[in-house]
């Protein structure tokens, strides 16, 4: 009887010891977070997906609240966010327009051709490293898919051997665009029907050798628009979606049906 | 004290008795010519010929622009049509010289001129190569007159002539030995008339008895200068096996071969020192092997660089009746690289053309597995690494692993763990990327200090 009590007793004062040093090392090493950022942290997205140039949701909330970031920082949230963060920060920062990413390429298999059979890793960044371009034109899409494995929405998939985003699901997080080694993804402004899809640089001649739908830089879009929006350089047509009014007229126009959102 | 052998190493199929047997047969291109500004390692030469201009061969077309460059030499007489963009051997698009031969090949005055080399100083001699546009023509391109310009001329132990030629398929340095072994002696005398206390060495794999006897009878009487006949095993030519044999030293990337008392050059570099220096002849001309199982009449090719690959498949008879190449190498199967456009030009440092009818990488890709774990790529491996490990570490994106715990930098892409993997696995494609991440990691990180500052 006694054993189980002198064990009681023993075990019960360790428990109070162990308690009171809790007590007293949490308020020593205490460290002071600021309300607002638990806040802020709750209403961001939580993707930690980086496409706010910090390392994460947790990063950026700090930032914000140390200054050092804009309440519009996180570009996946969008206005509700941001305007969420505004309310629990007192600021009036204005989020941008929603902006999803966008391959530039419509080289399917219906389009071009391929010209060798490349064997070896199925991933864009060994194809580019070997230089042996499956498809006749050595800008496009190869669709082996890199952009689609980094994509955390799973947005990209491809479809008969060029990749494509879904806009409704893209959040803008730019990593697709900065893994495609041709450079063949970009930004544009969430609902931009009118955008040239074609990268290849090459003179007019030489594209219509190897794809139905490539850009041959016959400036024809460029007269069509009434806003000074497409411009011509290096072979390509560029769209500069600050000035284009989506009207779709140059799409109307294009001979090779290369802008897309034709009226 | 130097070893038998180096560590690791594979014995792939050697395939050379297609084309050992056949001697050098000298091939003067008749199509256009053109002249990659960039064939070397370091800094692409700059034009000095312009659209409309009269050349002839053996004249300068582009010179060095840096210190890390190399000239470029025409290779025929004839006008030059265009200095523009032209697809290369490595599938890229870059500035070349494109010159329409007349077929006449007339000389520049000059060119052929015999020079007694001891009546020149080192300067001269440096100059001479320099001028030549001489370039490591084993593979790597690495200009000439740089690597024999080191810190330490005093240093250096060993001039190592490198014409073990363990790659598959391939037989041109070997005829060049068999049949210019005196030339190629004379110009390793030249290189170690820079080396005061050097020792020259032959490398030659002991699958090449006629090169061996050839060298061995061209040596005598030469003091300085040993035959060394080495066990057949790849990857025997890379630079660091051989002075793994010779000198018995390994060394890092950090280090050139100089920092521990050794020059390498290919036996084809030795003997465009030789035409350059003892025949005023720059380096217009190298022995090329066109050979494969889809080639009529697999061949060696003395021809000029900048001809077109097509037309050294022509000149070879072109493809055997009812068969076609489904994979066409620059280079033997171990290290070659793919192209899949004939129209690009031949240049200084493309050794063979090969042309197979398997396709042996797309028969492993349909049985490759997961890694089994048996070990066999760390102990191929020449440089000692553990390539299953890499491997794990680049497909997890762990760049940080992959270079400092594993130091995956090391590694030369010699093939030789891909080819012993029984698993099939894709290993040397998978560090070639990781390197070419890392480096370009290290680039943007550099340069953003750099912006910084």
């Amino acid at each position: 009887m006694s054993a189980v009590l002198i064990a009681t007793v023993v075990i019960g004062l360790v428990g109070i010891a162990v308690g009171i040093a809790l007590v007293y090392i949490g308020n020593k090493f205490h460290v002071e977070v600021d309300e607002r950022e638990t806040a802020i942290r709750e209403v961001l997205p939580g993707n930690n997906c980086g496409a706010c140039g910090y390392a994460g949701c947790d990063a950026v909330a700090a930032a914000i609240v140390a200054g050092e970031a804009d309440a519009a920082a996180c570009p996946v949230g969008g206005a509700p966010v941001t305007e969420k963060i505004n309310a629990i920060m007192g600021t009036h920062s204005e989020a941008g327009a929603r902006r999803v990413a966008f391959v530039r390429c419509n080289g399917t298999c219906e389009h071009t051709s391929t010209k060798n059979n490349y064997v070896g890793i199925r991933d864009c960044r060994a194809v580019v490293m070997s230089q042996l371009y499956p498809w006749d034109c050595d800008y496009g899409c190869m669709g082996f898919g890199t952009c689609a494995a980094v994509c955390p929405q799973n947005a990209i998939s491809v479809k008969d051997g060029a990749a494509v985003v879904d806009s409704e699901s893209c959040i803008g997080c730019g990593l697709c665009v900065k893994e495609c080694p041709k450079n063949l993804i970009e930004l544009v402004p969430y609902g931009q029907k009118t955008i040239v899809q074609c990268m290849n640089r090459d003179k007019g001649k030489d594209v219509k050798l190897v794809c139905e739908v490539g850009c041959i830089g016959c400036r024809l879009c460029t007269k069509q628009c009434e806003t000074g929006a497409i411009t011509v350089d290096g072979n390509l047509a560029h769209i500069d979606y600050s000035l284009c009014s989506d009207c779709g007229k140059c799409a109307g126009k294009c001979p090779q049906k290369t802008i897309t959102g034709a009226s | 004290m130097s070893m038998n052998t180096f560590r690791g190493g594979v014995h792939p199929e050697g395939h050379k008795e297609l084309s050992s047997g056949a001697s050098f047969e000298s091939y003067l291109p008749r199509g256009e010519m053109i002249y990659p500004l960039g064939q070397h390692i370091g800094r692409p030469a700059s034009p000095v010929v312009k659209k409309g201009d009269r050349v002839l061969a053996g004249q300068l077309i582009a010179e060095a622009s840096a210190f890390v460059s190399a000239n470029i030499v025409s290779g025929c007489s004839g006008t030059v049509k265009a200095v523009d963009r032209h697809r290369t051997i490595a599938g890229t698009f870059t500035d070349c010289v494109i010159i329409e031969n007349d077929g006449l090949y007339e000389t520049l005055p000059g060119v052929g001129v015999k020079v007694d080399p001891s009546s020149l100083t080192k300067e001269e001699i440096l100059a001479k190569i320099k001028d030549a546009g001489i370039i490591g023509m084993g593979g790597a391109g690495f200009p000439t007159h740089v690597k024999l310009a080191p810190k330490n001329p005093d240093g250096i132990r060993y001039v190592i002539a490198n014409g073990a030629e363990c790659e598959p398929y391939i037989t041109c340095d070997d005829h060049l030995m068999r049949e210019h072994a005196d030339q190629i002696m004379a110009g390793l005398e030249v290189v170690l008339s820079l080396f005061p206390h050097a020792e020259g060495v032959v490398i030659i794999e002991k699958n090449k008895p006629e090169a061996i006897a050839a060298m061995q009878k061209a040596a005598e009487g030469r003091g300085r200068i040993r035959i060394m006949p080495v066990p057949v095993k790849y990857p025997q030519g890379g630079e660091r096996s051989c002075i793994s044999v010779v000198a018995g030293v390994h060394y890092g990337i950090t280090e050139l071969p100089a920092d521990v008392g050794c020059v390498v050059d290919n036996v084809g570099t030795i003997y465009a020192i030789y035409k350059a220096v003892c025949e005023s002849t720059p380096l217009m001309e190298r022995g090329v092997t066109i050979t494969g199982e889809a080639v009529k009449r697999p061949c060696n090719l003395m021809t000029r660089i900048g001809v077109s690959c097509g037309e050294l498949l022509e000149a070879a008879g072109g493809f055997k009746d009812g068969t076609e190449a489904v994979k066409v190498l620059a280079g033997g199967p171990m290290m070659g690289i793919a192209f899949d456009n004939l129209n690009v030009p031949l240049q200084k440092n493309n050794n063979a053309l090969t042309f197979l009818v398997r396709d042996e990488v797309a028969e492993a890709e349909r049985i490759q597995t997961p890694c089994i774990r048996c070990g066999r790529c760390s102990r191929v491996c020449p440089q000692g690494l553990t390539p299953q490990m890499m491997s794990a570490a680049f497909e997890k994106k762990d760049y940080d692993r992959y270079e400092n715990k594993l130091h995956g930098l090391e590694c030369i892409s010699c093939g030789s763990c891909t080819f012993i993997c029984p698993a099939k696995r894709p290993l040397t494609q998978e560090f070639k990327i990781a390197k070419a991440e890392i480096m370009a990691i290290k680039r943007a990180a550099k340069e953003k200090e750099g912006a910084k500052a």
